[in-house]
Parts: C-alpha cells; sequence; structure tokens
C-alpha cells in the first residue's frame, strides 16, 4: 500500500538529508540537481520499490519555466502512481537523465527532446524522434508558429 | 603469379520500411546485417506524427473525443473510454451505472477485436498468407456491425463519454450482443486447432524473441507483452477502475516470454473477456446511459470547465497501459493534454529483442509487440 | 459503326468484334493491382475490403503487390505527413504507366482534421496528380468500392493511343526543410485557393 503524500515525505526528507522537497498540488517538487538521487531512492528502496516510469512528459509555462512531469509506479508492490515535478528555466532546460535508472524513460525523454527542447544529461542517444533531422524549433512549446503551406512557394 | 583473393565481411545496412508489407504502418528500422543475422537495429518513427497533443490543446474537452478514436485505431472504444476516466479524475464526474456497464461491454468487446486482429497480421506476417488473417476478419466483421448499431460508425466511435456513454444502445442490441458472445468461443476454438499446436507455428516462435522479465519491467513495457514474460501486472486489477472490480477473471501469464508465449496470453485473454462479457451482459441494469453531470449529447460543451490542477488517468488498453496526462487552468481547454502510448514505450526494448536474430524473426517480433502506428507517432 | 444485327449473328458463329481501345481498356480496368501502402486508419478499411466480406478480389484487385514496379494503383489511405510525403512521391515515381491515384479518406486529399498541425500536409494532391478522390473518415468500404468503380470508368473513356503518348515522367521530389517542405507545392501539379 502506497503511503501518503506527507509520510513519503518525511521517509524521503530522512533518507535523503541535503534533498528539500516540496509539495505541489499532488505531486513532489524537487530539484533539477537533486532528480538522480531522488528516483535512485524511489527505486531502489524496498518499501517504494518504484521499479518503473509510468509517464515522462513536460509543460510549457511561458515566459519563466518548462516543468517535467514523471509519473512512476511499481510492479512489484502494485501501487502508484506518484508524481514527480522538476522546473527548468526556459532559456536553458537541462536536467538529468533518468534512463540510466529506468529503460523505459528512453523514447520518452527523446520526444520531450524533440518537442520541447529539454536537454537531458546522460542520455545515451539524444536525438529527434518525432521530427525529422534538421528541422528547427521546438512544435509543442505555446509560441511555436505553424507555417503556413498556401504561401507562395520558395523559389 | 596470382594473388589469393582475400574476402572480408561487410556490414550492410538497410532500411526496412517505411513502405513495407509487414511494419504495420509507416514504421522504418534500420538495421545493420552481417548476412542475415542483424547487428544493429534502430527504430525510426514519426512518418504518421499528427500533432494529436497540439490540437488537443486548441479544442475543447468533449472534441477531444474523436481524435482519441485516431490514436490507436483498432480500438476506437478503447482509447474514448482512457480519456473519459481522466477527464472524470479532473472534474470528479462520476459515471451511472448503466453507462459503466455498457462502457466495459465495449471495451471487452473492443479487447476481442484488437486480439483477434493481431493474431490474424501476426500469422500473416509468418507467412500464412491470408488465411488466418481473413477468419480473423470474418469475426471482427460482426463485431464492428454491432459498433456500428449502437454508434454511427465501424471504427471511428466517439461513443463513451466522462460520466456514461453518448447514448443508449438500440432494442435488440444486448440480445445481439448476447448471441455473439455466446458463438465466439467456438471460432477461437477453430483457431486455436489451426494454429496452436501447429508445427510450423511453433518452431517459428518458440525460443524467438524472448524478453526477461527484469527488462521488462524496467523498460516500462506494459500489456500482453508483459504478461507473457511472467509478470502478474494488469491494470484493471490493480487500479480497479470502472466496474471491473466486480467482475470474476484471471490474468493469465506466459512463462518464457517469447513470441509463442504473447500469442498464447492474447488467446486466453479473449477467453477471459468473454467470462467478463458475460458477467456483464446479465447483471446490466437499466437507468440512464449518463449521469447528469456527464457530458451528454445536447448539452453545450464549452460550460465543463473542471478545477484547476492536473490528473493522470490510466486503464488497460488492448495493447498496454494507456495513459492520458491532462492539465487544467479552469478554461474550456485543456492547457496541457498529452497521451501515454503503449506502443510507444513497448518499442524500447526492440533491439533487445532482435540482436542476433535472423530478418524475418524481427518481422515476427515487432508483429508480437503488437504496435499501431497511430499511437506510437500520435 | 458494325451494325448490331450482324454483330449478333457473329457472336453465334463464335467471332466477336471489337474495337483495340475497348479490349485494351476493358483488361485494363478489371485487372487493377494497387500498391500494398496503408499509412494510417483508412488503410485498415482498405484491408477490410480486400477481406472476405467487401472483397475487392471480385473487381478484379486480385492481389495488392508489395512492390510499386508492378502495381498499376497508388491508394493512398491515411495522413501523409511532411516527413512520410518524399517517399510518398518516390514510390509514385518508381510505378509503370499507366498509373493511378486514389486518394483515400479527408486526410489524405486535404489534411482532414489534422490539418492544422505542424507536420501535416494538406492533401497529397500538392505534389502528384490524384484521379479519384474519396470522401470520408474513414471511407466505409463500400464507398472505396465506389471510388475504384468511378476509376474504372475513367479507364474506360480513354484512348489507347493516347495513353500510351502520355508519359508522366519523373515527379520533383520536395526536400525537408527547416519548417516544412521545400517546395510547399509542385507548381505544375497544385494551385493554392486563391483568396477572393
Amino acid at each position: 500500500m502506497l503511503p501518503t503524500l506527507e509520510e513519503l515525505k518525511a521517509a524521503l526528507q530522512e533518507l535523503l538529508p541535503g534533498v528539500s522537497l516540496t509539495m505541489e498540488g499532488g505531486s513532489f517538487l524537487v530539484e533539477a540537481k537533486d532528480v538522480t538521487a531522488v528516483c535512485r531512492c524511489l527505486k531502489e528502496t524496498e518499501r517504494f520499490g518504484m521499479d518503473y516510469v509510468a509517464n515522462l512528459t513536460a509543460v510549457d509555462y511561458p515566459p519563466e519555466r518548462i516543468e517535467v512531469v514523471y509519473h512512476l509506479c511499481s510492479m512489484h508492490h502494485k501501487h502508484g502512481p506518484i508524481a514527480l515535478k522538476v522546473k527548468l528555466p526556459r532559456a536553458t532546460p537541462v536536467v538529468a537523465s533518468v534512463t540510466p535508472i529506468w529503460r523505459g524513460a528512453e523514447f520518452q525523454e527523446r520526444e520531450v527532446y524533440d518537442l520541447f527542447g529539454v536537454t537531458f544529461e546522460g542520455h545515451p542517444d539524444l536525438r529527434r524522434i518525432l521530427m525529422w533531422e534538421g528541422f528547427e524549433g521546438h512544435p509543442m512549446r505555446k509560441d511555436y508558429v505553424v507555417e503556413d503551406q498556401d504561401a507562395p512557394h520558395h523559389s | 603469379m596470382t594473388t589469393a583473393m582475400t574476402t572480408e565481411p561487410q556490414l550492410l545496412e538497410v532500411s526496412l520500411g517505411p513502405q513495407h508489407p509487414s511494419t504495420h504502418g509507416v514504421f522504418r528500422m534500420n538495421a545493420v546485417l552481417d548476412g542475415e543475422t542483424i547487428v544493429k537495429l534502430k527504430p525510426v518513427m514519426g512518418y504518421l506524427h499528427r500533432n494529436h497533443e497540439q490540437i488537443g490543446e486548441h479544442i475543447t474537452y468533449i472534441a477531444s473525443f474523436p481524435f482519441t478514436d485516431r490514436l490507436d485505431y483498432f480500438s476506437a472504444m478503447s482509447n474514448n473510454l482512457g480519456l473519459a476516466i481522466a477527464i472524470e479524475k479532473l472534474g470528479g464526474i462520476q459515471a451511472s451505472e448503466r453507462g459503466e456497464y455498457l462502457r466495459v461491454i465495449m471495451a471487452e468487446l473492443t479487447r476481442l477485436v484488437n486480439h483477434t486482429a493481431v493474431t490474424g497480421f501476426l500469422l500473416n506476417d509468418m507467412g500464412a498468407f491470408g488465411t488466418p488473417l481473413l477468419y480473423a476478419f470474418r469475426e471482427r466483421e460482426k463485431i464492428l456491425d454491432l459498433f456500428e448499431a449502437a454508434s454511427g460508425s465501424r471504427m471511428m466511435c466517439n461513443y463513451v463519454r466522462p460520466g456514461g456513454v453518448r447514448e443508449d444502445v438500440p432494442e435488440q442490441w444486448l440480445d445481439r450482443c448476447r448471441a455473439l458472445v455466446g458463438a465466439y468461443p467456438r471460432f477461437l476454438d477453430e483457431f486455436e486447432k489451426l494454429l496452436t499446436a501447429n508445427e510450423i507455428v511453433r518452431q517459428r516462435t518458440q525460443g524467438v524473441g524472448i524478453l526477461k522479465k527484469e527488462l521488462a519491467v524496467n523498460a516500462s513495457v506494459t500489456g500482453p507483452l508483459l504478461r507473457a514474460s511472467g509478470v502478474n501486472y494488469d491494470i484493471r486489477k490493480v487500479d480497479g477502475y470502472s466496474i471491473y472490480p466486480r467482475f470474476e477473471f484471471k490474468v493469465p501469464l506466459g512463462t518464457v516470454g517469447d513470441v509463442y508465449d504473447r500469442y498464447y496470453v492474447r488467446i486466453l485473454e479473449m477467453r477471459e473477456s468473454l467470462k467478463i462479457l458475460q458477467q456483464a451482459l446479465k447483471e446490466i441494469p437499466g437507468g440512464p446511459a449518463i449521469s447528469p453531470k456527464g457530458m451528454a449529447m445536447g448539452k453545450a460543451p464549452r460550460t465543463f470547465r473542471p478545477p484547476k490542477g492536473e490528473a493522470y488517468g490510466r486503464i488497460e488498453a488492448p495493447k498496454g497501459e494507456l495513459g492520458f496526462f491532462l492539465v487544467s487552468d479552469g478554461s474550456p481547454q485543456p492547457y496541457r493534454y498529452h497521451v501515454r502510448a503503449p506502443s510507444f514505450v513497448n518499442l524500447t526494448i526492440l533491439e533487445d529483442m532482435c540482436l542476433g536474430r535472423k530478418v524475418a524473426d524481427t518481422i515476427i517480433i515487432l508483429g508480437s509487440i503488437d504496435i499501431v502506428l497511430g499511437e506510437v507517432d500520435r | 459503326m458494325v451494325d448490331e444485327g450482324l454483330k449478333s449473328e457473329l457472336q453465334t458463329e463464335g467471332i466477336y468484334l471489337t474495337t483495340w481501345d475497348q479490349l485494351v481498356n476493358w483488361g485494363r480496368r478489371n485487372s487493377i493491382w494497387p500498391l500494398q501502402f496503408g499509412l494510417a486508419c483508412c488503410a485498415i478499411e482498405m484491408i477490410a475490403t480486400a477481406a472476405s466480406r467487401y472483397d475487392i478480389a471480385r473487381f478484379g484487385s486480385e492481389i495488392f503487390r508489395a512492390s510499386p514496379r508492378q502495381a498499376d494503383l497508388m491508394i493512398v489511405a491515411g495522413t501523409v505527413t511532411k516527413k512520410m510525403a518524399p517517399q510518398v512521391v518516390r514510390l509514385y515515381n518508381q510505378m509503370a504507366e499507366p498509373k493511378y491515384v486514389i486518394s483515400m479518406g479527408a486526410c489524405a486529399t486535404s489534411g482532414g482534421p489534422f490539418h492544422t498541425g505542424y507536420n501535416v500536409l494538406k492533401g497529397i494532391d500538392r505534389y502528384i496528380p490524384v484521379d479519384v478522390y474519396i470522401p470520408g473518415c474513414p471511407p466505409t468500404p463500400q464507398a472505396l468500392l465506389e471510388g475504384l468503380m468511378q476509376l474504372q470508368q475513367r479507364i474506360k473513356g480513354q484512348s489507347f493511343g493516347q495513353a500510351m503518348d502520355k508519359k508522366q515522367g519523373e515527379y520533383p521530389i520536395p526536400e525537408f526543410g527547416t519548417a516544412g517542405l521545400e517546395p510547399r507545392y509542385t507548381p505544375g501539379v497544385f494551385q493554392p485557393p486563391t483568396a477572393s
């Protein structure tokens, strides 16, 4: 049975003393530099056992930040999901990759890189996955302008 | 003077797809081959990227339902159900009793359609050119007739809504459904007699594309692919969404995790779906097909403004865990709308399963993962 | 031309009179082999049309060929994205003449429900000539068969000499640009709608 969010927060603070965790809505807010430590702790601690990342995506909040959202579940204990959020500056969104911890994040992080422009350090193969190489821009950002296909063609 | 001729092996780089009879859509695999053996395999996708999520941000919640039909275009009703559950979580809507039963019946019929068609396609990939596929499509047509009677469309049904279903089924629909569910086991027996003990099927699928438990869990694999590797994780049992806790059904598991196990797990899941259908058709109550707070037909969709917040709703779609992540800022359109597609995530371990095998095995392994490009690319 | 009475008398003897055009067009239109080329959801309705219930084989499309060199008809079934468009044009160029294109569904005709997107091409007729457009999302198998019959009517009216002379040549393949395809459409093939 998954402990309540307050119990989770208390347990995590005990296991990782240097890390600051806040709760926002129903999810945990983590600093970008602590992502690897928190995720590894959630995976390897027997009581939580978060052995798979169900969902990894990003939300764009112009002009200041992009948030990367993780939903983690446990197949072993059959509980979850826990939502983790990381707030990144919109100009240079960089965060550590969790692919070394969970292989399932590989394609999902590539998609976030492609569509939002977030760089994941430590990802084995960070390149565009849905758009073609040579496409410029990050289409899911709120300020992306779609080209007008009926405009006169380049001559 | 003669010079000795030496031959050095060279690796051959081949692109399988995007136009290929067996890639289940516009999917491309860049394979590096040593003779006929796969040395490296990189999947390339995005050929059907139809920016479903960007469209979702500009239209209202209810207007997204026809677009969810086109995600996994084999199981339209299931996709609708996933979005409906996510919106119900976001907005705190409770579905009506009859609506819940109708939704479960549609979802399990969709599971039958999907697994039958996938088995037919898998056999087609193996070289049984046409016959199992045509048998499968014959049964699929019977179920599609039921969908057309209920919702007006064979494939893109757009039928399930938050709060229940769009409208009640016509008269005698339930009787026709009962007749179909009664006749289906005979078809499954015939299908199994042709395939399960078939020597060619066994030789081509047993021991091929083995996926170990630990790798499957770590790679976020879900659905029949995961259960064939022996992991007991079915979201219908784990989350107990909708009214699934009321029904008795088993979760079939495989042992080895090869292509044969995946095929057989799907056949067994079809039998369990028939059990659920029989129970649901017996217990279905009368009453309204949609709750008063739900998005019924005739009510203006712009009036639905969920409170600010986020919700992640997930269901056990026929292909795996289908999740919808919604962020609301109080307006009629979602601020962020994300689809967690099972086929996309399941493709992570395609390369691992194919290394060291021949090209022909790769086609079968891809067929057993069961991908649909509408979902992979969204 | 030839007196009908004479024709029927000769037929009883086993002698049939026709023109070269009629004979060739009869053979051509009753044996159109499509290319196995499904893009998206419409492809499933195409497969359902080829399955036992709707059976496209009774119209002559016995087999869907996997290689473009062996196919007569390309049914563009599904959304054409900008990433996929160059491959579609390449496949069209590789088909042997006479070749035909059916644009099946709303997406292949004009972008369909997804037309506002950054990766969706607003219709394949921007780069290759289309013979028959079939609306629907997806068109039912009956609609696809109706489209096929319309194509057969068109072939019936073709003149054999004209068809041999009308070599279409290679259509230019668009390239990937930074935000879309370059050129946005092939000028000889497509004219954008003018605001009037």
